[in-house]
């Protein structure tokens, strides 16, 4: 006897993912999902806009890893909440995980939650954990093949980070090549050129960022009277 | 299976996207190992690989998109929608 299913494998997650969304809503809280390869940047790119937006912007952080906590240690010494996940091996985080963290956190005194996943350039793409878009970096030294070899990454991502373009002189990768394949697969990517070694370009980004934070409660307001 | 009133599953077939994280090859591996000592044991996993398909909406037709460039390639314009190709889903499942 033949049964037809048609339910999509990933539907759990999204539903518990869908319930993150409308508790950070109700906060007026941006969330951000930040996904690359193991080295690529996200707790240095972290870590600066820290620096630069904590003035402003109320910013807590969740440290995806399969394992160690020196990520979360590196973002509370910039003195902002940071809770630690660690997967013990899983290779992305998923909706379930970051809800787990939600009593450590007090959302109303947030206006930002970045969640910085596992180190991964394939998995990520597929989990949503409730987040209002995808941040992706890539660095120069990977090679500019990557968007080609993961499209997925480039095609869920809002803005990709080019980051490490100090190391242009030294490394064989086309910035040109990253933005043509990038856009080819996701024509409205927004795309950074950054440095968060020496800082360039990343003033772009944090105003980017604010802009985002700042249209946050209107963009609720939205989709309530939807 | 039990509240159906089947005993045994013959097959689950699946949909992937081809623009999923999904390595064919290493869902099998793992399927077959993970189904050894339950109900499920010996039951074939059937996959059915969908290629990426773009709709423009302005020249109102569907397309195959083709190494991942998502443009329309009959007016070139970017605003498409990826209409197949990203699926995940278990389809239909054989039981006894």
């Amino acid at each position: 006897m033949k049964v037809s299913v048609v339910r999509n494998i990933l539907e759990a997650n999204e539903r518990i993912a869908e319930q993150n969304r409308a508790l950070f809503q109700q906060h007026h809280l941006l969330v951000i999902n930040l996904m690359s390869s193991p080295g690529a940047g996200k707790t240095t790119l972290l870590e600066r806009t820290i620096d630069a937006l904590k003035k402003d912007l109320r910013i807590g952080v969740i440290e995806g890893d399969i394992q160690s906590t020196s990520d979360a240690e590196r973002i509370a010494r910039k003195g902002v909440p940071a809770v630690q996940i660690n997967t013990g091996g899983a290779c992305h985080l998923d909706g379930n995980m970051i809800r787990e963290t939600f009593p450590e956190f007090d959302f109303s005194r947030l206006d930002l939650l970045v969640v910085e996943n596992v180190g991964n350039l394939v998995c990520p793409a597929e989990f949503k954990v409730g987040e209002d878009f995808k941040v992706m970096i890539l660095s120069v030294a990977e090679g500019d093949d990557k968007p080609s070899k993961y499209p997925l990454m480039f095609h869920e991502s809002k803005v990709l980070l080019i980051n490490k373009i100090d190391l242009l002189p030294y490394v064989d990768c086309s910035v040109e090549k990253i933005m043509k394949d990038s856009l080819n697969i996701n024509p409205d990517l927004a795309i950074f050129q950054v440095s968060c070694k020496t800082g360039e370009g990343l003033a772009e980004w944090y105003r980017w960022l604010q802009e985002r934070v700042r249209e946050k409660p209107r963009a609720s307001e939205n989709e309530s009277q939807r | 299976m039990t509240k159906h009133g089947a005993t045994a599953l013959r097959s689950v077939r699946l949909s992937i996207g081809e623009m999923s994280a999904i390595v064919p090859e290493s869902l099998s591996f793992c399927f077959d190992i993970i189904v050894q000592g339950t109900p499920l044991e010996g039951a074939k996993l059937l996959m059915d690989r969908i290629p990426l398909k773009g709709y423009c909406p302005q020249c109102d037709e569907t397309f195959d998109i083709k190494d991942f460039v998502f443009v329309c390639p009959t007016c070139g314009s970017t605003t498409i929608e990826t209409i197949e190709g990203q699926e995940l889903c278990i389809v239909e499942m054989e039981v006894e």
